[in-house]
């Protein structure tokens, strides 16, 4: 997650200083701005926010189902408890663990991706066939299946299982996109002029895949919220705690969906991981501005 | 012309000291889909210090190849490239570092070449600063300046922070040498470096490099399908002529270009456009038998070439491979016709049309 954030702030940081620069970002940018905007909403929220909240969200038998109101901005409960209070605290450990899962699997791709791609032989064949292998089951299927022998009691195993089935698209997208670049003239001019394998894997072929990384990097967390939903709906998650995820499975079993007053239990989740998957890909698209030179200055 | 040609076959032989690069008998093959091919065969020549080597001939017919063994970018299948008269393939880590530096490379794509992430001057001060030319960034910043004006990139601040987008082809490929004579290198191999720039850049940018050739005393190895470029640049030195893999006439650039003897030479030399209508309708015209070059996964027996020679003997050009021999003092040629009127004290220019061809234009 940190290096997400970390690099929008640096981007942000570069374009304050010649204010004309990130004035064009946000004009050229309208979408991409609204959803850094969101965002950066919902990381405040989830992560700022739970500090302004009472410690303890007790249940109460009074308010079963209560309507908003100004104690309780989104009403409540089956159990009486704050919906409000739920949203805030529930997005923290979704973030971060599909972070993590994210930031693992694109790991896994790059350093096997570039490998292969580098060394060839036996080597490049194995991580292929593995690859091809992975890609071939269906994915969420794969999920509750090792869930399913998983007892996923904490929030490491979530990332583990999470980041196994995450990374075969980007490897052989990364693997692609080495053997493309291994072959340019300007690594080939770096060749020639000596420049060592660090640098020209570091400077001159790395940076051309920055974007696609970073890009491919938020298309990860997506598809690892995604899963934690399928795994926490499913019930195959047995983590205790405020998630948006396991509201939306209690607010199902519950009949949330059945009743009216109870809707929002069902539908504030669920519009909340809308936003953060929206922002995200708004974010990623805004991304591919900011690295591509020519983008950046046109 | 016959002058000049004397004349400058008379320096060519006066520096003659050890080479800097010698090719000697490299092949290279490469397993295709299509098939087994030999891309380049048994070819040889020696770069003298300042000199001018260029290599001529169509597409396919092996120059950037042989250009990349040069460079040491391309193992050769067989033969052996030797730098400063040690073989590359048997050198120390350090000594090949030593040739990897001396000898660069100016690509052909301008766009291709120029990483598009880095800006002009971090592109110039990586290699200065990686080798320990310039010991602060500041002095690299300074270096890379001067190396811009080299190139007659000026002013140096309208060029140091861009990127290479923001720049023009010509503009990008003058970045492309100043960044080849970073290292100051002995020999610069310049692979078809101004085809892709419009012909109003051509001459300037030639210009930039024979003053690094004048004034540098850089030596060149420039691979071109333009004769008339050669004929601009490479007056002064060497052309190798190469027809599917092979070269067929070799020798000082006005002797070769101005009285082609191979007939496959004389088909380029008459097809260089000339600014005056009456010169070029005036030029003799070589009638080929073909115009299409061979596939490379089956090549013709005997000379590769006799399938289109207008000159073909048969039972000979079609069964034995000729050789390059020396036939006067300007140029060997690879030719069993050619041989054979030398042989007689004929002229090689001279040559009749053997019956067949004569035959098959009466048809026509």
């Amino acid at each position: 997650m940190s290096s997400a954030v970390s690099a929008v702030g640096n981007t942000q940081n570069q374009r304050v200083t010649p204010p004309p620069a990130w004035k064009r970002f946000v004009s050229r940018n309208k979408l991409g701005t609204f959803g850094i905007v969101v965002f950066v909403g919902i990381m405040l929220l989830s992560f700022v926010g739970p500090f302004f909240l009472p410690e303890k969200n007790s249940t109460n038998v009074a308010k079963v189902y209560c309507t908003p109101s100004w104690d309780n901005w989104l009403g409540c409960d089956y159990r009486g408890r704050d919906i409000w209070y739920q949203i805030v605290n529930g997005g923290k450990q979704l973030i971060w663990v599909s972070a993590a899962a994210a930031f693992f699997s694109t790991f896994i791709a790059i350093t096997f991706g570039a490998l292969a791609a580098l060394l060839g032989g036996w080597f490049e064949s194995l991580v292929l066939v593995i690859t091809e292998v992975v890609l071939t089951v269906p994915n969420i299927i794969l999920l509750g299946v090792l869930a399913a022998f998983v007892k996923l009691d904490s929030p490491f195993l979530l990332v583990m299982i999470l980041s196994v089935t995450g990374w075969p698209t980007l490897l052989r997208a990364v693997r692609a996109q080495v053997l493309s670049l291994k072959e340019r003239e300007f690594v080939e001019a770096a060749r020639m002029l000596d420049l060592g394998l660090p640098r020209i894997l570091f400077r001159e072929v790395l940076p051309n895949m920055a974007s696609y990384i970073l890009i491919n990097f938020v298309f990860g967390m997506t598809g690892a919220i995604y899963g934690q939903v399928v795994l926490y709906f499913l019930g195959l998650v047995s983590l205790k705690g405020d998630n948006w995820g396991l509201m939306i499975q209690e607010a199902y079993r519950q009949g949330a969906a059945f009743s009216t007053d109870g809707v929002l239990y069902l539908v504030a989740p669920i519009v909340m991981i809308v936003l953060l998957m929206w922002s995200l890909t708004l974010v990623a698209r805004a991304l591919e501005d900011v690295f591509n030179p020519r983008l950046r200055e046109a | 012309m016959l002058d000049m040609t004397e004349q400058t076959s008379k320096d060519a032989t006066i520096n003659k000291g050890q080479p800097i690069i010698r090719l000697e008998h490299i092949r290279r093959d490469f397993d295709t889909r299509g098939g087994h091919i030999t891309a380049v065969d048994d070819v040889n020549f020696d770069l003298y210090p300042s000199d001018i080597l260029c290599l001529v001939g169509e597409s396919g017919s092996g120059k950037t190849t042989v250009a990349r063994m040069a460079a040491g970018l391309l193992k050769p299948t067989r033969g052996q490239v030797f730098f400063e008269g040690r073989d590359i393939y048997e050198m120390n880590k350090k000594e090949f570092g030593e040739y990897r530096r001396a000898v660069q490379i100016i690509h052909q794509d301008p766009y291709a070449s120029l990483n598009p992430i880095h800006t002009i001057g971090d592109m110039l001060r990586a290699p200065l600063l990686k080798h320990k030319i310039c010991k602060s960034r500041a002095e690299a910043t300074k270096r890379a300046g001067e190396l811009l004006e080299l190139v007659d990139c000026r002013p140096v601040e309208n060029f140091i922070d861009k990127y290479p987008h923001q720049l023009s082809g010509g503009q990008r490929q003058r970045i492309s040498i100043a960044r080849a004579m970073t290292l100051n290198p002995r020999v610069i191999i310049a692979d078809e470096s101004v085809s892709m720039v419009d012909v109003s850049i051509r001459v300037s940018l030639l210009n930039t490099m024979l003053k690094l050739r004048n004034e540098l005393g850089v030596t060149f190895l420039f691979i071109t399908h333009d004769l008339a470029v050669v004929k601009y640049f490479a007056w002064e030195g060497n052309i190798g002529v190469m027809y599917v893999g092979k070269v067929v006439e070799y020798g000082r650039t006005p002797g070769v270009i101005g009285r082609s003897v191979h007939p496959y030479t004389r088909a380029l030399a008459a097809a260089i456009p000339e600014a005056d209508p009456d010169l070029t309708r005036s030029k003799e015209k070589l009638q080929l038998r073909s115009l299409d070059i061979p596939k490379l996964t089956e090549l013709p027996s005997g000379c590769v070439f006799h399938p289109r020679c207008p000159y073909w003997i048969e039972g000979l050009c079609d069964t034995t491979k000729p050789k390059l021999i020396r036939i006067d003092e300007y140029r060997e040629v690879a030719c069993h016709a050619v041989e054979q009127a030398v042989a007689r004290g004929e002229d090689p220019r001279d040559l009749a049309v053997t019956d067949q061809l004569a035959n098959q234009l009466m048809r026509e």
